[in-house]
């Protein structure tokens, strides 16, 4: 049985589509990224998943359970992680996770145990006393997760567990996230940082305008619809739009980057191409050339 | 979405206990003090021209307005502003609803601790009207609990209100149209009976009035009519209730 499994399912706001026929499963102890550019419906894919949107078409089932019916069942044994901080600001940090050990159904007995445990993988116990508003960022975040894994969750939903934090905070999560994993916990990551998705995700379902436009492991996705190889060709704007010209005569896909045009595929090329740097295709080709979006 | 279970409804109140712990003073010290300033001001510049209302002192009869005026101001304006903020600025519902909690176990739970507030924050005005030749009764004891269920009710409506008024803005609108006229118009400053027809016949609509009565008669003598006084304020308690669940789920779940 997959720790989610989502079938055809719409979102719809008015005159917008924001979820369009998504189908995924996400099985149990694998951690999978849901990538794709602002707006794309991960979100809202999110929310659909703790019930608190309704799907208007196509069934959601979260650890077995039938959601949004059972959506109470299913998050008793989910952690959430939003991408908004929601903490409680006048709280000190024990105080949050105690009042997250009564929602999540703690027992007495169990709660103060929880409490350390949690303390020490978000690294916070030597802050168990400071007030939540007096916390940095990174401990913040840190606290969202450690709230998250209070009851010890079979499930985790990470919306963007790292946006707008700093290179060194954001490495300090992935080593949390990457050992949640290691101990079996399912997860279902949104993400727009490609990075994000190639380090943590077994799988990725790259999203945009609400579909998945492609799902598989990154090193997958990567060669079957990039190859092995990019070269990246520079110089000014007219002689690159010649350059795209003339390889996609010869068959090959492009992507422009902003200051140049990448050749994707062109490990097998017999030197036909231009003079460029070449160097190994990455998760980023694959996002861009699906989307058409830029990359963070 | 009605269905309500234990560790959900316990859940949100230790959140609400936990958080109130952190801005106890003052809120008490405004919730106590407002009233108590209404009693006084009224108490003796009203009362140095008006001798009896009703056949007791008029500070006597102030000090049971300023019980419901406490209730109402402890109650009505939590709803409102605690809702607001833990709705649209610190998303606390967003983080609520990710776990084990429906949106009816949160009305019912922060519109209890609320009442529970707002039931004792309206025994002060009481304690000080003893100071003022106020005569304590037996009947007086069940006013911590005319509080509780008034106090419940106000603050179900509130968290309706701010479902429906969305900012902080708005909320002028609903102080100035419906809440002053309220408890103006509840027997709290100056009888109803004094009043055209048109103002008594709305006044049995006024939840607030209710109250009054009840806490009058609590404290001179219980009559028939109070039933009708307590079922007023029950059916007001659970129309608010069901009304606040109503607004806030078409809020928080899309």
């Amino acid at each position: 049985m997959p720790a989610i499994s989502v079938h055809h399912v719409v979102k719809r706001y008015g005159p917008i589509t924001a979820v369009d026929g998504l189908d995924f499963d996400v099985p149990e102890g694998t951690c999978v990224g849901l990538l794709g550019p602002n707006g794309a419906g991960k979100s809202t894919t999110m929310r659909m998943l703790t019930g608190q949107t309704v799907a208007d078409e196509g069934e959601i089932e979260v650890l077995g359970l039938p959601m949004p019916a059972e959506s109470k069942a299913a998050r008793a044994q989910m952690g959430v992680v939003p991408q908004l901080d929601n903490l409680d600001i006048a709280l000190t940090v024990e105080q949050t996770l105690s009042v997250f050990a009564y929602l999540y159904r703690v027992s007495r007995r169990e709660r103060k145990d929880a409490i350390d445990r949690v303390l020490q993988i978000g690294n916070l116990a030597e802050r168990r006393d400071s007030r939540v508003d007096k916390l940095s960022g990174g401990m913040r975040r840190r606290l969202l997760i450690a709230r998250a894994l209070v009851h010890t969750p079979r499930l985790m939903l990470l919306d963007e567990p790292t946006v707008g934090l700093d290179p060194q905070v954001r490495q300090e999560l992935w080593g949390l996230i990457g050992g949640l994993r290691a101990q079996g916990t399912s997860i279902l990551m949104s993400t727009h940082y490609i990075e994000e998705a190639e380090r943590l995700a077994d799988t990725v379902l790259i999203m945009s305008h609400g579909k998945a436009v492609a799902a598989g492991k990154p090193s997958d996705l990567v060669r079957d619809l990039v190859g092995a190889q990019v070269t990246e060709v520079y110089g000014p704007q007219e002689e690159l739009v010649e350059v795209e010209a003339q390889v996609k005569a010869q068959g090959y896909r492009t992507r422009r980057t902003g200051t140049s045009i990448a050749i994707l595929g062109t490990e097998s090329s017999n030197g036909e191409l231009p003079e460029g740097a070449t160097r190994v295709a990455s998760l980023e080709d694959v996002f861009v050339l699906l989307t058409g979006e830029e990359v963070e | 979405m009605l269905r309500m279970e234990r560790s959900g409804l316990m859940g949100v109140l230790v959140r609400e206990v936990i958080n109130f712990g952190t801005f106890w003073r003052a809120s008490t010290f405004s919730a106590i003090v407002q009233p108590i300033v209404y009693l006084l001001a009224f108490g003796f510049g009203f009362g140095s021209l008006v001798d009896k209302v009703g056949g007791v002192r008029y500070i006597e009869f102030v000090a049971i307005g300023t019980v419901a005026t406490a209730i109402l101001f402890s109650s009505v304006f939590s709803g409102i502003f605690g809702t607001l903020l833990k709705w649209k600025y610190q998303r606390t519902y967003d983080a609520l609803l990710a776990a084990p909690v429906s949106v009816s176990e949160i009305v019912t739970a922060e519109s209890a601790w609320i009442g529970v507030r707002s039931g004792i924050y309206g025994c002060a005005p009481l304690i000080v009207g003893f100071f003022f030749g106020l005569d304590p009764t037996p009947g007086m004891l069940l006013v911590p609990a005319i509080g509780i269920l008034t106090g419940f009710g106000f603050a179900a409506a509130g968290m309706m209100i701010a479902a429906i008024v969305e900012n902080f803005d708005n909320t002028s609108y609903v102080q100035s149209l419906i809440i002053t006229p309220m408890f103006l118009l509840a027997g709290t400053f100056f009888p109803i009976d004094q009043l055209p027809e048109w103002a008594r016949v709305a006044s049995q609509a006024n939840p607030l009035y209710h109250c009054v009565e009840l806490v009058r008669h609590a404290s001179f003598g219980f009559e028939t009519v109070d039933l009708w006084h307590t079922a007023a304020l029950l059916i007001f308690a659970v129309v608010m209730w069901c009304l606040a669940n109503w607004r806030l789920t078409g809020r928080l779940i899309d």
